[in-house]
């Protein structure tokens, strides 16, 4: 490895200290995933599979939450409210901008990198200003509860960028959703199968790059600023650009979350910013197993789908279940379900391999 | 000889509290220092505004002669200073080995890292325990890492909140031998430390710090003569 060409070096991070996974029955377990999550649509509904898409949605925001929480030991109670600025920036842009010439593609792009600026901002005041622990969590909460409360008062006329009228409570409504110009015709990424696999695609992408991020130089700085902050800064890190840095990823990532929702549902509403949707995060990454991606994906896809069978039975009891499961979790297993899971099937086959 | 490190009136309050009182101190290049003194006497404050964890209310901190005193703690470390806590420091849910990384990375090229870490862990004595979670180390061992990343960054100076706090002691006689050795490679080291015969063991000179003031300073043996000394710290203390 040692006089490997840089991009290799690179590559070789995907798997190391901070992931759980190594090896050839890992990756295979991991192909073989993929192949079924590519292989599901020829065995579903289309309609059913566009639907699906909706899972995928919410994967990036519990990436990058635990790489805020998990890796960096910051909670931020607030990563809705990234989500839902990118979501009314995408409307914003694309409702006056319109879906031709890959407009929609343009305005992602844009939508994330607002959500990431405002991050940027939020962030510097809040790591630069020392701000930590619990008041991190309380600050953060705030904003999203802020941005929610405000958004919910533009239903008048006057509350209006351009053509897209806000709308207040009753959400923005009518953006187009993602459209790639092709050659042969536009394709319109309705909830679909080329949605489908885009998200896919895209998920398969960020899962890989933050692999590769969390086993990195950074990412090693980032695990010991959750260990021990003085330490690490005493080692000479700038413990607070780091901690900046991660937030403003993970932020952009709860930003991409957004505009995905927002191109699938062709709806964006206040609501997204609020309490319930500002704690369900918290939950998803908390269950699986915040100190690791693998567990993370894992835990929010099943509390996800658990909780959709859920709020099918009504609503109000889906949300206590959810906050049953959460107490569950840091009584029993404080580093997550998913984890506790996978930590005791490699004690048997330790104590397997062993006798 | 030319100072490595050297306060000029250096003054910290907490509220009414004057906690260090226009401190004038030296360090010389190349040499081992103690700093002793009774619970209060300010000794941790010192260390604090030398790293840069608090700032000092006035007065001058000069490292290299640099004036430092209004940098930020991480750009202290990277112009030469490191220290070792008196809680072991460490990454406690990280390997041993992890632990080192993250102390090495920074300044060391990515292809030597490995060979580098190694030859640490042997220094140590920790070659054996690299894939253990540092957390299930003992307390001489955890200390002994800590100590490791510490001088993993190649400091000018290493400044040392009593090393040997909580160490049997055989654990505490290896460690002044460790920091000898340092220290003749050309280490600078500044130590805050109770136990008299680990001074004796490594302290080229001393200095007593009482009520935030310096108030004496020499050779173990001056210091352990001197009545005053005596007087405020030493009485109880068989040296």
């Amino acid at each position: 490895m040692d006089n490997a060409s840089p991009l290799r070096r690179t590559l070789a991070l995907i798997q190391g200290p901070q992931t759980l996974g190594r090896g050839r029955r890992f990756w295979a377990g991991f192909a073989v995933v993929l192949a079924l999550a590519c292989a599901y649509p020829m065995f579903a509904d289309s309609y059913d599979v566009g639907n699906n898409v909706y899972f995928f949605n919410w994967l990036f925001m519990a990436l990058g939450l635990s790489l805020i929480w998990g890796y960096g030991g910051s909670l931020s109670f607030g990563q809705t409210a990234f989500f839902g600025v990118a979501a009314y920036c995408y409307g914003v842009l694309t409702i006056n901008l319109g879906d031709a010439y890959g407009l929609t593609l343009f305005s992602l792009v844009l939508a994330v990198a607002c959500s990431a600026l405002f991050a940027a901002v939020l962030g510097y005041f809040m790591f630069y200003g020392r701000i930590n622990g619990v008041f991190l969590g309380i600050v953060s909460l705030s904003v999203t509860l802020v941005l929610e409360r405000f958004m919910a008062q533009t239903a008048g006329p006057e509350w209006a960028i351009g053509a897209a009228r806000l709308n207040g409570f009753n959400g923005m409504g009518g953006m187009p959703s993602l459209t790639i110009p092709w050659p042969g015709g536009p394709i319109v990424l309705y909830p679909d199968l080329p949605l489908y696999y885009l998200t896919l695609a895209l998920l398969v992408v960020i899962y890989l790059g933050l692999r590769i991020l969390v086993n990195s130089r950074f990412g090693n700085v980032l695990v010991a600023i959750r260990e021990n902050p003085l330490r690490a800064e005493m080692l000479g890190y700038d413990i607070r650009r780091y901690q900046l840095m991660a937030f403003v990823i993970g932020s952009a990532l709860a930003g991409l979350s957004g505009v995905l929702y927002t191109s699938w549902g062709n709806y964006i509403t206040p609501a997204s910013m609020g309490m319930t949707a500002a704690a369900l995060p918290i939950v998803w990454v908390a269950v699986g197993g915040r100190g690791d991606l693998t567990t993370t994906l894992v835990g929010t896809l099943l509390v996800l789908i658990v909780f959709q069978m859920l709020t099918i039975h009504g609503s109000q009891y889906a949300l206590v279940v959810m906050g049953a499961l959460l107490v569950v979790t840091v009584l029993v297993a404080p580093r997550g379900i998913v984890m506790a899971l996978v930590e005791g099937a490699m004690r048997l086959t330790r104590r397997k391999e062993a006798r | 000889m030319t100072h490595i490190l050297e306060t000029r009136q250096l003054n910290k309050r907490f509220g009414g509290l004057h906690v260090t009182g226009n401190v004038d101190f030296a360090l010389d290049a190349g040499e081992m220092h103690c700093l002793i003194g009774p619970n209060g006497a300010g000794k941790s404050t010192f260390f604090r505004l030398i790293l840069g964890e608090h700032l000092p209310d006035s007065g001058q901190i000069l490292f290299q002669d640099q004036d430092i005193t209004r940098a930020k703690p991480f750009q202290r470390i990277r112009q030469g200073i490191s220290v070792k806590f008196q809680v072991p420091g460490i990454f406690k849910e990280l390997s041993v080995r992890q632990n080192l990384v993250i102390a090495l990375q920074h300044h060391v090229d990515p292809r030597l890292l490995a060979e580098e870490i190694d030859r640490l862990l042997e220094f140590l004595n920790l070659s054996h325990a690299q894939a253990q979670l540092a957390g299930n180390l003992s307390h001489g061992q955890k200390q002994w890492l800590e100590i490791g990343m510490a001088i993993g960054l190649k400091p000018r100076l290493l400044l040392l909140d009593e090393p040997t706090a909580g160490m049997t002691p055989d654990e505490t006689h290896a460690t002044g031998e460790m920091l000898k050795q340092l220290n003749a490679e050309g280490m600078t080291l500044l130590a805050v430390e109770h136990d008299m015969a680990f001074v004796r063991q490594i302290a080229q000179r001393v200095t007593v710090l009482h009520l935030g003031k310096v108030f004496a300073q020499g050779s173990i043996d001056q210091i352990t003569a001197d009545p005053r000394v005596a007087k405020i710290y030493l009485g109880e203390v068989d040296a």
